[in-house]
């Protein structure tokens, strides 16, 4: 079955991303794998998000394109990490599979999830907000050109309306 | 309360000054792509290439060094990317070491410049100076080639590994301390970018 996540990687793949960094979440579990499976592209294992934020500007000197998956979680990880792509005006793509909102049954997960979009804000980078699986074709679309092409720092949030709450 | 040397601060007492040992240790890099981490590694790396567009020197992002290298070494496979940084620098991102061993890109060398302090702030000691052993954190995660360099007759074979090796490797420059080789420079980021972009890419 294709589902969003396959058009997804398809589409990042399409737009010429060969690093994805990652500090795994089940919402990234298709977009892992298939990079993991991708001969022509590097699957990146993180400890900690802030790596990531460096990556992709590391990437960028280098002339490739790269992208972050987190969830909503790890953006508290790298608030001070995102001075690099705000003062370079780095190119920066991120995925943030959300926790702490809709239908949420973990309390740990609330203070990140709902300060998500305003610690991006703060920073510096763009939110885009994907509900349903047009929506995250729609942004991807956007948001590439936003990032390549205008050179700014874009976040997409996959909201838990689109991939679901976890049970507890 | 005072904070006491634990039983791993085995390693002799440092005996080199970093204006001399950086640039033994590295020779001519002119030929690396290179990243440097804030604050005296960024300032010597800059000094010593002469304001090289191929070395970006961060000046905040404390422990973007290593990522951000390992980012420009997956990016540029046939260019030798060098990761110069100090101690209290790597220390921030640690994990990073374990991201490095896990890639294991062939073409990055990481140095890192020890005086086991917080150099820029007010020269407090920092946990290498009480005893962590980051040579050993690195060979842990799995760095293939980790080398400690405590003094001069130490340093041909350390800039062997890093002009000769075939492979990530890791090596521990621990110096005195004291200030490191510096100009006065543009500390914005953008053009810094743009500059080492356009010299690699043309772009």
């Amino acid at each position: 079955m294709t589902g969003w996540p396959e058009i997804l990687y398809a589409d990042l793949r399409g737009a010429g991303i060969t690093q994805f960094a990652y500090v795994p979440d089940a919402g990234h579990r298709v977009l892992i794998d298939s990079a993991l499976a991708d001969p022509e592209a590097y699957a990146i294992p993180l400890t900690t998000e802030e790596e990531g934020v460096a990556m992709l500007a590391g990437a960028d000197l280098g002339g490739s394109r790269a992208v972050l998956l987190m969830q909503s979680s790890g953006v508290g990880n790298c608030i001070n990490m995102l001075s690099l792509i705000n003062g370079g005006r780095f190119p920066f793509l991120t995925y943030v599979s959300m926790r702490g909102t809709f239908g949420e049954g973990n309390p740990w997960q609330f203070p990140m999830g709902q300060a998500t979009r305003k610690v991006l804000e703060a920073m510096g980078v763009i939110v885009l907000e994907a509900d349903t699986a047009e929506d995250v074709a729609a942004c991807t679309k956007a948001a590439l050109t936003m990032v390549f092409q205008s050179e700014q720092a874009v976040a997409i949030l996959l909201s838990q309306r689109l991939i679901g709450a976890k049970a507890f | 309360m005072q904070l006491l040397k634990m039983q791993t601060a085995t390693l002799p007492d440092p005996v080199l000054d970093r204006r001399e040992a950086v640039p033994a240790l590295l020779g001519d890099f002119s030929s690396f792509l290179a990243v440097a981490g804030l604050a005296g590694a960024a300032q010597e790396l800059i000094y010593l290439s002469q304001e090289s567009p191929s070395v970006f020197g961060l000046v905040g992002a404390m422990g973007a060094a290593l990522p951000m290298a390992i980012g420009l070494a997956l990016a540029q496979p046939k260019r030798r990317v060098l990761c110069h940084t100090g101690d209290a620098e790597l220390l921030m991102t640690l994990g990073a070491l374990a991201t490095a061993a896990v890639m294991n890109p062939p073409n990055l060398r990481i140095v890192v410049v020890d005086n086991g302090r917080f150099g820029e702030t007010g020269n407090q000691q920092s946990h290498t100076g009480l005893g962590t052993r980051i040579d050993t954190i690195a060979a842990g995660c799995g760095i293939p080639a980790v080398m400690v360099v405590n003094t001069a007759d130490e340093i041909p074979a350390a800039r062997a590994l890093l002009h000769d090796g075939d492979g990530l490797c890791f090596i521990l420059l621990r110096v005195k301390e004291g200030p490191a080789l510096k100009l006065r420079r543009d500390l914005r980021a953008h053009p810094e970018r743009d500059r080492f972009r356009r010299a690699l890419l043309g772009k």
